[in-house]
């Protein structure tokens, strides 16, 4: 009896998780087709990049800071044992570029931005307003969600990349300023170790792939909501959780495509 | 379908999974004409509203708008139809990151190409339709609930729509917005000569302003009249819920076991 109810959950979670899987879908490719609008009056996307992004900024700069601050000190640490101190540069750098820069960011820009969408979105739900521009022959996916979406891409790798470019500021106070590593090797090895294609383009792509994930994971779950309050706060957890999780399992998948062999 | 009508529903049927929600509703309502369709909360008004909007299919029958199927149209023929028509939903529903004049421009900046100025000017004259000019610039936040609504009702006839629906257009109003919100909403009909159809459960105030009443409860049409013929009637529900009496048709106790029993009493 136990075991049968126990196999009946796990059928209706798994049908439901895919069910839920297939509406994404079907949500993320709709508003690829009506992102028209947007592009046509991109004061739209405007908007939506000042709430995105421009109000991640601090969040965004202070983190990226202590993380290469942290990244100075552990990398002085373990790096001076071999006498490698100089290395500190490309240490740094090639965390934040690779991997530091597009998790980390993408993991703040879930929590920040990411929940606010949802929450913003599953409001709008609530109180009507989507079913009003629906009502108005004006359609949601175009004017509310496609804005937004194409904010959140673009902002996500500018942010990744002021994330990264604080972040070696900040190895570089700690470990030159700080400690006293050589000036000249921490910037001179920097530049001859980090290529411009293998590195800080695929850190690019990969912020661009966590920005394109957790916006529509945002967004999905704020135009999924259940209009009440408890729908819309179990949105916004669902947000942040499914998200860090993504970004996560898809930053070991890119890596192991990226970085195989390097 | 008379040239008199604007809207036509013939035995209309929906259910929400197989629990039915509509039972063979048929309705007329004539060009000119404030409607009001009456009855307890979660006897399908809203529903009905919804199918008139085309937000929802039917299961059986139809509604006729302006001598179109509604549920037949596809998307692009929904929108064109849509833009014919205003909303005035419960609390509003105005968008809360836009200012009030922002509300009322929407659907003019959204369907038309009109320049800056002519809308400007249009949308100062909505808002002095329901008096509320001097509000412009405020946020919706800022508005009282009845305020609020009366903004909606600005942002609803931006586009001098033919059909105005209402969707408990008092619901927790003041007496005072009571009775202006039910003012604008004659004067704005007969003004844009439009077609309205009020969904509430506010007798009094409803009987005050419209032309005609259908009554319904638990999906069907249990009374229809003009707002005398619906005070005089002898019905019981009608009677009832006219007169807001405690117990009747609709009885105060929620159905259920024995009161005894439940108290463990021996009888």
């Amino acid at each position: 009896m136990a075991a049968s109810k126990t196999f009946k959950l796990i059928g209706h979670r798994t049908i439901n998780t895919v069910w839920r899987i297939g509406t994404a879908t079907r949500f993320f490719i709709l508003t690829l087709l009506y992102s028209g609008t947007s592009f046509r009056r991109f004061h739209l996307i405007i908007k939506e990049l000042f709430s995105t992004g421009v109000m991640s900024l601090i969040i965004i700069v202070v983190a990226g800071l202590f993380v290469g601050m942290v990244l100075g000190l552990q990398g002085y640490e373990t790096l001076q044992r071999y006498g490698s101190e100089s290395a500190l540069g490309v240490m740094v750098a090639l965390g934040l570029v690779r991997e530091l820069g597009p998790v980390v960011a993408a993991l703040l820009f879930a929590s920040r931005a990411g929940s606010a969408m949802t929450a913003e979105i599953g409001l709008m739900r609530a109180t009507e307003q989507i079913s009003a521009m629906e009502m108005m022959a004006v359609n949601p996916i175009a004017r509310i969600v496609a804005p937004r979406f194409w904010a959140g891409v673009i902002s996500m790798p500018l942010l990744a990349a002021l994330f990264s470019a604080v972040g070696v500021f900040g190895g570089y106070f700690v470990g030159v300023i700080q400690i006293g590593v050589d000036d000249g090797s921490f910037w001179a090895q920097m530049q001859a170790a980090v290529d411009f294609r293998e590195d800080i383009m695929n850190g690019v792509l990969k912020s661009v792939v966590f920005g394109t994930v957790v916006t529509v994971i945002a967004l999905f779950e704020g135009y999924d909501a259940p209009p009440t309050a408890e729908g819309v706060s179990g949105a916004t957890t669902r947000t942040v959780v499914t998200s860090s999780l993504a970004i996560l399992m898809l930053d070991f998948v890119l890596t192991a495509i990226m970085f195989r062999g390097n | 379908m008379s040239l008199s009508t604007l809207v036509e529903i013939r035995d209309l049927n929906f259910a929400y999974d197989k629990r039915p929600v509509l039972e063979g509703i048929n309705m007329t309502f004539p060009k000119g004409k404030l409607v009001a369709i009456m009855g307890l909360s979660g006897c399908g008004k809203t529903t009905l509203l919804r199918h008139i909007g085309g937000a929802l299919k039917p299961t059986k029958g139809y509604v006729k708008v302006d001598g179109q199927i509604v549920h037949e149209l596809d998307q692009e023929g929904l929108y064109r139809m849509r833009r014919k028509m205003g909303m005035l939903f419960q609390f509003g529903a105005l968008f809360t990151d836009m200012s009030v004049y922002e509300n009322v421009a929407f659907q003019m900046r959204e369907h038309t190409n009109l320049p800056e100025e002519i809308i400007h000017d249009l949308v100062l004259m909505k808002l002095h339709a329901v008096g509320l000019r001097s509000t412009h610039s405020l946020m919706p936040s800022e508005l009282s609930g009845g305020m609020a609504r009366r903004v909606a009702l600005a942002r609803a006839v931006a586009l001098d729509p033919m059909l105005m629906m209402y969707d408990e257009p008092f619901a927790g109003l003041d007496p005072i917005s009571l009775t202006v919100v039910g003012d604008l909403m004659r004067r704005l009909n007969d003004a844009l000569g439009a077609t309205s159809i009020v969904v509430t459960h506010d007798v009094q105030e409803s009987m005050k302003i419209v032309d005609y009443v259908y009554f319904m409860a638990k999906g069907v049409i249990v009374a229809e009249g003009t707002p005398d013929q619906i005070r005089a009637s002898d019905r019981d529900f009608v009677h009832q819920f006219v007169h807001g009496e405690m117990d009747g048709p609709v009885p105060f106790h929620y159905p259920g076991g024995d009161y005894r029993q439940d108290l463990n009493l021996r009888t």
